[in-house]
């Protein structure tokens, strides 16, 4: 307890809590009030209770596809940026040469911006696409494959530095007992070092969900939603509802406050998971 | 024989790897290459090497950038970037040493605001904070590094709490006996000690906001763009009319900064990476 601290307020913590204010705590309030009006700009809100939340999902049926479509993006993109990173953690901590400037490479892609992935895999996959004639936008298949290879690029080496941590924290003495006791080193990956990082496995899994579930700028500069608004994802068509649509920002607001509610639960879900984990381990 | 084996082994795994970096980099290489490259020959071969009749030298750098006022985006974002890194560094470290040290029910409830705006995702507020900061009238180049004080307040905090908790309390009292005042005790003791942290806290934060599209979109508007709004109103144009030349040349000089720091510091930005990544 240090009272004389109390007197600097001004000084440590109103500048911070100011611009705090203005950039989220009043935008936040704002935000759930709107999201009950109906509003074309922020002064001539009308209250209309529920009605926002209603429309969502009576004449709007973009939002839930775009719900589908996130989740499915996110359940596919768990897996593979999953296995992969794991894979390269494995080979990257046998000491071979040259590791450092593997994982090295392999990391940078998670360092370049979003719209600027999007571009360069524009470029790329319509590069390929064009051998046949046809561009990204031809199919939401196309662009729901597109989206996951360019996320599986920039998370796999965020994941891999991670699992990388995971496996090194591994005492080397329990896989020399385990080599003595005459396992295979399959059998010793299995058995040893999988549920040894499985705090890992946790943190990637939701780091992978959260980074899908949240995903803009990917989206926005490589398919934009075409054909069709079918690769929309959710923060994209939530976006297109409050920019696009004239007298639906009041149903724009009412579905960005069902995502932050959605996002909120995989964070207190994830945070009770690791909690737990972590008591185990 | 088993050493043979096992030698044998690494030279494949290392020739898999190699493989696996060289396709990891092919993106990055083929935008470099299509970047000396004349605009009508990226969209129809983007993969074909530049030769005699395709290679434009610098051109796309020169003439597709300057349509697209890219210099002055350039500039803009590095601004930005560093003013809003070194205040939000600033500002939050002396604010998270307010809230451990000063222990009363309104620093916790702050300390808990700070934690939860860390999970609402920005489509959230993205409608009412422009409208607050356009009345303010933040809404400009100085303005918006204010903004994103607020907006990296929350992480920033968080991360520098947890590290001041770990501070022994006692070279604080220490100081104080000395006859140190709170600022003096911050500045001269406290702030020296939360080095490596603040830097961990200042790479998440330029990773973020030098790649940051959204925000100066909304609060900035096209009159002042920033690297990721200029690349992304340059595509927006109507479709065949698009400067891809000019394209390839801003995706180029958007990474290569974000390249040198990597290489700069490796290490540093790793480690910020996986600390934002455990925050839970």
């Amino acid at each position: 307890m240090r009272n004389d601290i109390r007197r600097y307020f001004t000084v440590f913590a109103l500048p911070t809590l100011a611009a705090f204010c203005m950039a989220f705590v009043v935008p936040f309030g704002l935000g759930v009030w709107l999201s009950f009006t109906r509003f074309t700009t922020v002064t001539n809100a009308r209250f209309v209770g529920l009605d926002n939340y209603v429309r969502i999902f009576t004449t709007d049926s973009d939002f839930l596809h775009a719900l589908g479509f996130t989740a499915l993006f996110a359940v596919v993109s768990i897996v593979m940026v999953n296995v992969f990173a794991f894979a390269l953690a494995l080979l990257l901590t046998r000491g071979l040469r040259g590791t450092n400037l593997f994982r090295s490479v392999f990391f940078m892609p998670n360092l370049i911006g979003g719209i600027v992935l999007g571009y360069i895999w524009s470029l790329l996959i319509n590069g390929v696409l064009a051998f046949w004639g046809v561009d990204i936008t031809y199919s939401a298949t196309y662009g729901f494959w597109g989206l996951i290879l360019l996320n599986n690029w920039q998370l796999i080496g965020y994941m891999m530095v991670i699992y990388i941590a995971g496996l090194q924290n591994i005492p080397g003495e329990l896989i020399e007992a385990a080599a003595i006791d005459g396992a295979s080193s399959f059998k010793a990956l299995w058995r040893v070092k999988i549920p040894l990082v499985m705090p890992s496995l946790t943190i990637c899994t939701f780091l992978t969900l959260t980074n899908s579930f949240k995903m803009f700028d990917q989206n926005l500069a490589l398919t934009a939603g075409a054909p069709e608004r079918s690769t929309q994802m959710l923060a994209l068509n939530i976006y297109q509802t409050f920019y696009g649509r004239s007298g639906w920002q009041g149903v724009g607001q009412a579905k960005a406050v069902l995502f932050f509610l959605l996002v909120a639960l995989l964070a207190f879900v994830q945070l009770r998971l690791t909690r737990s984990r972590e008591v185990d381990a | 024989m088993n050493t043979h084996t096992s030698r044998r082994h690494t030279v494949w795994l290392t020739l898999l790897l190699t493989v696996l970096a060289i396709i990891f980099l092919v993106p990055v290489i083929l935008v470099v290459l299509n970047s000396f490259k004349s605009r009508l020959y990226i969209s129809s071969a983007p993969f074909s090497l530049p030769n005699g009749l395709t290679f434009v030298g610098l051109e796309n750098y020169l003439t597709g950038l300057k349509t697209a006022g890219f210099a002055a985006a350039f500039g803009r974002s590095l601004f930005i970037t560093v003013g809003a890194v070194l205040l939000i560094v600033f500002c939050t470290s002396m604010t998270a040493w307010y809230v451990v040290r000063v222990q009363s029910a309104w620093t916790r409830i702050l300390y808990y605001l700070f934690v939860f705006s860390m999970i609402v995702p920005f489509q959230m507020v993205m409608y009412t904070m422009t409208y607050v900061v356009g009345r303010i009238g933040f809404d400009t180049v100085p303005g918006i590094v204010i903004v994103y004080l607020g907006f990296g307040a929350g992480l920033s905090v968080f991360m520098l709490c947890g590290f001041v908790r770990s501070i022994p309390l006692e070279i604080e009292e220490a100081a104080t006996i000395d006859g140190c005042n709170p600022l003096q005790c911050f500045f001269r003791v406290v702030l020296p000690v939360m080095r490596p942290t603040a830097i961990t806290v200042a790479v998440l934060n330029a990773m973020w906001i030098w790649n940051d599209y959204l925000l100066p979109y909304l609060v900035l508007g096209t009159d002042q763009k920033t690297i990721p709004v200029a690349i992304q109103i340059s595509m927006q144009g109507a479709y065949g009319a698009t400067d891809y030349g000019g394209l390839m040349a801003m995706l180029v000089l958007a990474i290569i900064p974000i390249i040198v720091f990597y290489l700069l510091a490796q290490k540093h930005i790793i480690r910020g990476v996986i600390a934002g990544a455990v925050k839970g």
